[in-house]
């Protein structure tokens, strides 16, 4: 008697409660999931299968030697990786300690009111598009670069980052743009492992009589470095793969220079550049390109999701329900 | 420790001098931060409010070089696009959250959860060759059908990862008392869990939808561009990304201006949903990345 009243309660719950979608729901819910794993399978299938011929023609010589040639169906590319980690490195070098000055100044410093509206404009530029820094990048940034470029070429000839013609699309300005790209990022991240800390590790240093720079720079930094680090590495990823902006500003030639004013090459603004018109071995070429791009990226990630995932998730409830 | 006074007054005033320094270290830091961001927003209104009236909205481009004409095309083409990732871009990001979030303590939660990072992280280039190799190439053209699908799977990481993240944090107690209601998992879930996430998944879901909505990259060999209105998903399609990233690389004064206006009202869409995307969730959750 009691059960047939139990069943007819559930009857009465419609679709939702019909034994059916109850009894199905957990694998249809899987069978989406499971999409995204099919996707990185079918991802590293093709590009794996695409690229294949450019690598047994190629060879590690692909990798290590500069000569783009579609003529003579000829294709190297240490160019482009020697752009891409150049202008990625330039981009650390000058947002690094900028975004660590600002998320200490957001997180430690500055006064209470300040601290959401600001960290909520730099998370809202974090979601510019990358075309619309590209816009400004070549229209705007590209001729002050330029002058600039005049001016140091100028006072300092004798320094090979200085040489050739100043162009104002170049290396440099690809590091800038990325610089200004990543900023947010690394910012919005490490200001979050930063209040991570326990106050007690500050409490404790500045009870001993440190000052407050000493307690940041100490317990502070100590305690959230792998999870900076982390931030850090995110941000490379960022200008790794990044792809208009940087095919705006950097000129686009296949050269190897040690100066910051030659036009260069990344490995994504040699795909956004070339692969609509590629055909047979250049195409293979372009896509061993994307997948030498896909496998640093992702290594890279990797590595920076360990570092931040170690901080953030001391002490915190991680079970599943 | 028996140090002379005066080396104590000169190491407490270096110490004070440090804390000093890098305070304005710190500030000018910040401020240095803001500049450019702060500058890319001035140059957008200058250069795009001038140009910004209704014609912009409804009317074509006029013929390469001539001054004139909107962007209508493309500001449809791109509403298009995302409705065509969002149509299986959602349901899969939001019911693979749900699995994760439910079933997923489980090794193959953790492969996916795992995968959907590493598919995050891949740049979107490659996600727009993936697309061209599987999609345009057996169709032998370019089409909206192929830039949705390519800014779709760029939505289903962030997705997935949002909801689930969502839906953990909602109480063990509500579901158990809804269970011991005699309600079955299925209704629990979608009636009681999803409810009291509700919030924070329609934030991520905004969020995604902010992100592939200023995606240029895997929109080059997908969906292609066109200067037309076409609303055929079987036709190369244009988008306000791909149609800015053109106008900019012309050589026409006139486009270009079209490019700041077209990038203004693009930033003024992608700001306005990631600002309500956080405002809904404001104080209640803490934003997963």
């Amino acid at each position: 008697m009691a059960l047939d009243a139990d069943k007819r309660s559930l009857k009465r719950q419609g679709i939702f409660g019909s034994g059916i979608v109850d009894r199905y729901f957990r694998s249809i819910t899987f069978l989406l999931a499971i999409i995204v794993p099919i996707l990185i399978i079918v991802l590293v299938y093709v590009l794996g299968k695409e690229s294949s011929a450019a690598w047994f023609k190629f060879n590690w010589s692909f990798l290590t030697s500069s000569n783009w040639d579609p003529g003579k169906n000829d294709y190297h590319v240490f160019f482009a990786i020697y752009g891409t980690i150049v202008s990625s490195i330039l981009a650390l070098i000058i947002a690094v300690p900028l975004s660590l000055g600002a998320a200490v100044c957001l997180s430690e410093l500055a006064p209470r009111w300040l601290r959401e509206p600001a960290s909520f404009f730099i998370e809202l530029l974090a979601a510019v598009p990358s075309i619309v820094y590209g816009l400004w990048g070549i229209f705007v940034m590209a001729p002050v670069l330029k002058n600039c470029e005049v001016w140091l070429g100028q006072k300092f000839p004798y320094i090979p980052l200085f040489a050739g013609t100043p162009r104002g699309a170049d290396m440099l300005a690809a590091g800038v743009i990325l610089a200004i790209m990543i900023l947010p990022y690394i910012t919005s991240v490490s200001r979050d492992v930063i209040q991570a800390v326990p106050a007690t590790q500050r409490e404790a240093a500045l009870a001993l009589g440190a000052t407050q720079w000493e307690a940041i720079r100490g317990p502070v930094f100590k305690y959230a470095r792998s999870g900076i680090i982390g931030a850090i590495i995110l941000g490379l990823g960022r200008a790794l793969g990044e792809t208009m902006a940087v095919t705006m500003v950097i000129g686009n030639m296949p050269n190897v220079s040690a100066s910051l004013f030659s036009p260069a090459y990344t490995m994504p603004s040699l795909l956004a550049n070339q692969f609509n018109e590629a055909s047979n071995m250049q195409l293979s070429a372009l896509t061993l390109v994307a997948l030498v791009l896909v496998v640093i990226t992702i290594i890279i990630n990797i590595i920076a999701r360990l570092l931040i995932w170690s901080v953030s998730s001391k002490g915190e409830n991680k079970g599943a329900c | 420790m028996n140090r002379p006074p005066l080396r104590q007054a000169g190491l407490a005033f270096r110490r004070n001098l440090t804390n000093k320094l890098m305070w304005i270290f710190c500030i000018g830091a910040t401020l240095i931060a803001i500049v450019p961001l702060g500058m890319i927003l001035f140059y957008l209104l200058e250069k795009g409010l001038p140009n910004l009236s209704l014609n912009f909205f409804t009317q074509l481009p006029k013929p390469m070089g001539e001054t004139g004409g909107g962007m209508k095309h493309a500001i449809i083409g791109t509403i298009e696009l995302i409705a065509i990732a969002s149509s299986f871009g959602l349901p899969t990001g939001l019911l693979g959250g749900i699995y994760l979030a439910e079933f997923g303590n489980n090794k193959i939660g953790g492969i996916i959860r795992f995968t959907a990072d590493i598919l995050a992280s891949v740049p979107s280039i490659v996600i727009g060759m993936l697309v061209y190799t599987i999609v345009v190439l057996p169709r032998h053209q370019f089409s909206a059908l192929a830039g949705g699908i390519a800014l779709g799977i760029m939505m289903i990481p962030t997705v997935t990862r949002t909801t689930e993240e969502m839906v953990k944090m909602v109480p063990m107690e509500l579901r158990e008392s809804a269970l011991s209601l005699g309600v079955t998992r299925v209704r629990t879930i979608f009636t009681v869990v999803i409810t009291a996430a509700r919030g924070g998944i329609i934030t991520g879901v905004l969020l995604a939808i902010a992100r592939i909505a200023g995606e240029t990259a895997p929109l080059l060999f997908t969906a292609f561009g066109s200067r037309y209105l076409s609303t055929d998903i079987n036709k190369p399609i244009a988008s306000l990304p791909k149609q800015i990233y053109d106008y900019a690389s012309g050589p026409y004064e006139a486009e270009h201006a079209q490019a700041w206006t077209g990038a203004l009202v693009l930033v003024t869409l992608i700001l306005v949903l990631s600002a309500t995307a956080r405002y809904a969730t404001r104080g209640r959750y803490r934003m997963v990345r």
